[in-house]
């Protein structure tokens, strides 16, 4: 299974993130993260302490869960409905910047439904989308501005994070076969 | 699309649906069905504290609520959840002189089901209304209460209840003193406590108590004193005026001074005791207002976690397509 | 016509046979009943081996809800349905509409019985005029009418003067009380066995002791009256113990019990179908014990009577909440495979004393003819196959009314043809008897 992006690649590409971040936005002022349950969330987390190394200023966190929103919700054939945990974001979205965060970019279906739950928070100045790997095949519109990496895969592989605070490792592994 | 990839045991979700088409009884549940319920109401607990509250996920879905007895709060509740998943929602309320005149309730059940209704949610005075919907009807049946049998709702509410205030349900003391003959919530707070690892203890005259009530797992006692002695949770059941006629007792002066739930007797359970009713309460009778309205009372947190735990059932249930049904 | 039941084993107790025998039947009556019976010009009828000759069946318990309720049953559907379950006579119940409380009822109900010539139809007419528990019915006009008893089933005798009297006047034509033994006040709006099934179920219970104390009221004025008393349809411990002590003091009261409730419990109202309309009669399916102590009175002698209750129900009135639907189900095509399987097969009873419970008794009780097959009576005869495998199909019994909770069941025995008034009016295809 070749690793496509090992530990270190993965800190530094946060890293170039961020100060991609602050430049584009001009500083951190009406900034937020909002991470995309679940490991978008620990990208968020992970970003917003590299924010405030650099800038010296916090910004606020939140964790997203898009179960309720995704459009195949009950359309499963068979089996379980998704798991649905806790959206936490303990601060006012209306008026600000939201940067929101997610590990893969694929069809775009994901990133549909955290803007649909977003905006039924509020009204945000703007949405700004940042993904660790985007693995193309858009089947909607959208577009990520900030991307960790450019990977090309074909339909029938999968391409799996692998963060320290859920799996004990940081990798990136592109698979053959399997679901992402 | 980032599916969420599973290299950890404690990332696998140990049942991520009810193994059945009904929610008929809590009897009929196992602890991690009614764990996935409880967990799933937390996350819906939330969308009532965003400024709008309400997701798209039960979007289309159709559900009627058909209520042959009166309810004003457990109609709300339902009510409340499904708008706020989204669903369209139909409310019927029957005057059982309806029934008696004319439609069987399976016939109005089948009326309903040719409109297609995703999902009913029954409350009926018989026993088994419930089980009787479930074998004629394809939509998903949820048991807002049937005669004496279950109130499940109620039950996992009051669990939800307890497990906020206390973060466990194990091992907890749980008094429940009333009508334990008559009631439907009596019934599934024992299934639900029991199979969940607390230590249930029912009180109430023996007029009230229903045939082989320790074979329900259960402490039994008439005397009130012993069943609160050290109490987490106290629980009070309504007491219904008919059942004074029927000679279950003799009066409600005398019910209340033997088994009201008073200051005095509060005091004999744990200091950081929890006091809950159903509802609606009966103040004087089994409860007196000033329990009811102290410290210790969480009984508007039961109403409030209402809806959330009933969004957590309804979308459970609702999956799009065929569940396999319980053996 | 003669007919020769050539080579079967014979069990006929009143007259001490039980072995290898052949029968004749000439016309409508036993000729002889003998070994190595010359054929003569008779048709003969081979019984294969392990096939049992009985006298005919006797079903004393049996709703046949003409007039007025031929939507649940008929005159006609009904004996069709006895001689399909082996029965050759059946006695009828008068809670038909009108109640069966004067001669006319009893005529018309004789009547549709002759028209549909099947089973022998004994109508059992009411104690009280409407079986409303006020006024003696005409006890005497009914007798005379045709009935061979009087009850008001369906509900007990109201009040203990009534009975009194009731056994007192129907004492003179020896015709016994037939008791639907049961306290209405402590039945209340019951529907359940009082027990931790009705309990975890939420329904209302009926204690055994409902049912015991119609039992010992009806035991202590038979004593008073010198009358013959019968407890129908008993399934409580607490009835048959009252019952052993009241044959044990010489009181002239005998007892019935129905196949369900020496073979089911009240844990058929849980499962496999839930709150199961079918498992709802009264007197209720009980618990285990009182199962347990029906087969101990059926096999002790205490029991005197297997007589099944047989009570159809429309399918839409048992389609409804368990509270709501009406109490009873079928049991004429049941009940011979329940016996057998239950009784005989499980070791409890022989086979001459389930002849005893199903024809000699019932026709003791009653004052009717059969019970035998000793030379001259009518020729009514049924034949058991014992080892038959039956599988019970409710959709094809020949009852109106298909509310059973035997539905599916497989069991050992079955009834192989019923012969009434030397008339094969049912032989079972799958019984390997050429008739």
């Amino acid at each position: 299974m070749p690793v496509v992006m090992d530990a270190d690649r993965i800190a530094r590409t946060l890293t170039r993130i961020a100060h991609e971040i602050v430049e584009r936005n001009k500083g951190v002022d009406d900034l937020a993260l909002v991470g995309v349950r679940t490991r978008g969330v620990h990208l968020a987390r992970r970003l917003a302490r590299t924010l405030k190394e650099i800038t010296g200023d916090d910004v606020p966190t939140g964790a997203l869960d898009i179960t309720l929103y995704r459009d195949d919700l009950m359309r499963h054939a068979v089996g379980p409905q998704p798991l649905v945990r806790r959206t936490e974001i303990p601060f006012s979205i209306d008026d600000r910047k939201i940067l929101l965060v997610d590990d893969v970019l694929y069809t775009g279906r994901t990133t549909r439904a955290a803007l649909d739950a977003l905006i039924d928070f509020g009204r945000p100045r703007g949405i700004q989308l940042i993904v660790l790997v985007d693995r193309g095949h858009r089947e909607l519109p959208i577009k990520a501005d900030y991307v960790g990496k450019n990977l090309p895969t074909a339909p029938d592989q999968s391409v799996q994070v692998c963060l320290q605070e859920t799996d004990n490792r940081d990798e990136v592994v592109l698979q053959q076969g399997g679901a992402a | 699309m980032s599916a969420p990839v599973i290299t950890r045991v404690e990332d696998m979700p140990a049942v991520t649906s009810l193994r059945r088409k009904d929610l008929l009884g809590i009897a009929d549940l196992a602890p991690d069905e009614i764990s996935l319920v409880l967990e799933t109401a937390e996350a819906m607990k939330e969308i009532g504290s965003r400024p709008i509250k309400k997701v798209p996920a039960l979007r289309g879905k159709t559900v009627v609520n058909l209520f042959f007895e009166p309810s004003t709060r457990t109609r709300t509740s339902f009510e409340i959840a499904e708008k706020r998943l989204s669903a369209d929602t139909l409310n019927i309320a029957i005057a059982s002189s309806s029934v008696v005149k004319g439609e069987t309730l399976a016939d109005t059940a089948l009326n309903l089901e040719a409109m297609q209704p995703d999902m009913i949610v029954l409350r009926h005075s018989s026993s088994g209304a419930c089980h009787l919907l479930a074998r004629i009807c394809r939509s998903a049946i949820i048991n807002a209460g049937d005669g004496m049998h279950e109130h499940p709702t109620q039950a996992l509410l009051d669990a939800f209840t307890i497990r906020e205030r206390k973060q466990r349900l194990a091992g907890l003391k749980v008094a429940i003193v009333g009508d334990l003959l008559h009631s439907r919530v009596l019934r599934s707070n024992i299934h639900l406590l029991t199979k969940m690892g607390a230590d249930v203890w029912v009180c109430g005259p023996p007029t009230l108590f229903p045939t082989d009530i320790t074979r329900f797992g259960v402490r039994a006692t008439s005397r009130v004193d012993e069943a609160v002695a050290d109490a987490d949770v106290i629980m009070l059941l309504r007491i219904q005026l008919e059942r004074m006629e029927g000679a279950f007792f003799p009066s409600l002066r005398e019910y209340f001074n033997v088994f009201g739930m008073t200051e005095a007797r509060l005091r004999l359970a744990k200091p950081d005791v929890i006091i809950m009713h159903p509802g609606p309460m009966n103040r004087g009778v089994e409860i007196a207002s000033e329990v009811a309205d102290g410290p210790f009372s969480v009984i508007l947190d039961q109403v409030a976690n209402g809806v959330a735990v009933r969004m957590a059932v309804l979308y459970l249930l609702a999956g799009g397509a065929e569940h396999e049904t319980a053996a | 016509m003669k007919r020769l039941l050539k080579g079967g084993r014979v069990i006929d107790p009143v007259n001490g046979i039980d072995g290898i025998h052949d029968v004749l039947i000439d016309g409508e009556r036993i000729a002889a009943v003998g070994r190595d019976l010359p054929i003569d010009d008779a048709s003969v009828i081979e019984i294969p081996a392990g096939l049992i000759v009985c006298p005919g069946f006797i079903d004393i318990h049996v709703h046949l809800r003409e007039p007025g309720q031929e939507h649940k049953e008929t005159v006609a559907s009904g004996t069709a349905s006895a001689v399909a379950g082996g029965f050759t006579a059946v006695a009828c119940m008068p809670n038909t509409t009108p109640v069966n409380d004067d001669a006319n009822v009893t005529a018309y109900i004789l009547s549709k019985a002759a028209e549909a010539n099947l089973a022998r139809v004994y109508p059992i007419g009411a104690v009280s005029r409407g079986s409303q528990g006020e006024l003696l019915a005409d006890i005497a006009e009914l007798k005379n009418a045709g009935c061979v008893a009087i009850t008001d089933d369906g509900h007990p005798v109201k009040t203990a003067l009534l009975m009194r009297r009731a056994m007192e006047y129907a004492g003179m034509f020896g015709m016994p009380v037939i008791e639907h033994c049961e306290d209405a006040s402590l039945k209340g709006d019951g529907v359940a066995h009082e027990g931790y099934v009705a309990a975890t179920l939420g329904l209302r219970g009926m204690p055994g002791a409902c049912e015991a104390l119609g039992v010992e009221r009806g035991i202590l004025l038979s004593e008073l009256t010198g009358s013959a008393f019968h407890v129908a349809h008993m399934s409580a411990r607490a009835s048959l113990r009252a019952v052993r002590k009241g044959k044990e003091a010489g009181v002239r009261v005998t007892c019935e019990v129905a196949p369900h409730h020496f073979t089911l419990t009240d844990e058929a109202l849980n499962s496999p179908v839930p709150y199961d309309t079918n498992t709802k009669m009264n007197p209720p399916l009980r618990e285990a014990a009182d199962r347990d102590a029906m087969l101990s009175g059926i096999a002790d002698g205490s029991v005197d009577v297997i007589a099944t209750d047989h009570a159809p129900h429309h399918y839409d009135e048992k389609q409804v909440e368990f509270d709501r639907a009406p109490f009873g189900i079928v049991g004429l095509e049941t009940a011979v495979p329940l016996s057998l399987d239950r009784l005989v097969h499980a070791g409890r009873i022989r086979l001459p004393r389930l002849v005893e419970l199903l024809s000699v008794n019932p026709a003791r009780i009653l004052g009717i003819a059969g019970g035998s097959l000793s030379a001259g009576v009518a020729a009514d005869v049924t034949i058991l196959a014992p080892d038959l495998r039956v599988r019970i199909d409710a959709a094809r019994l020949r009852s109106r009314s298909k509310n059973t909770p035997f539905d599916g069941w497989e069991l050992r025995g079955g009834v192989a043809a019923t012969f009434v008034g030397g008339r094969p009016l049912f032989v079972n295809s799958e019984a390997a008897l050429a008739v």
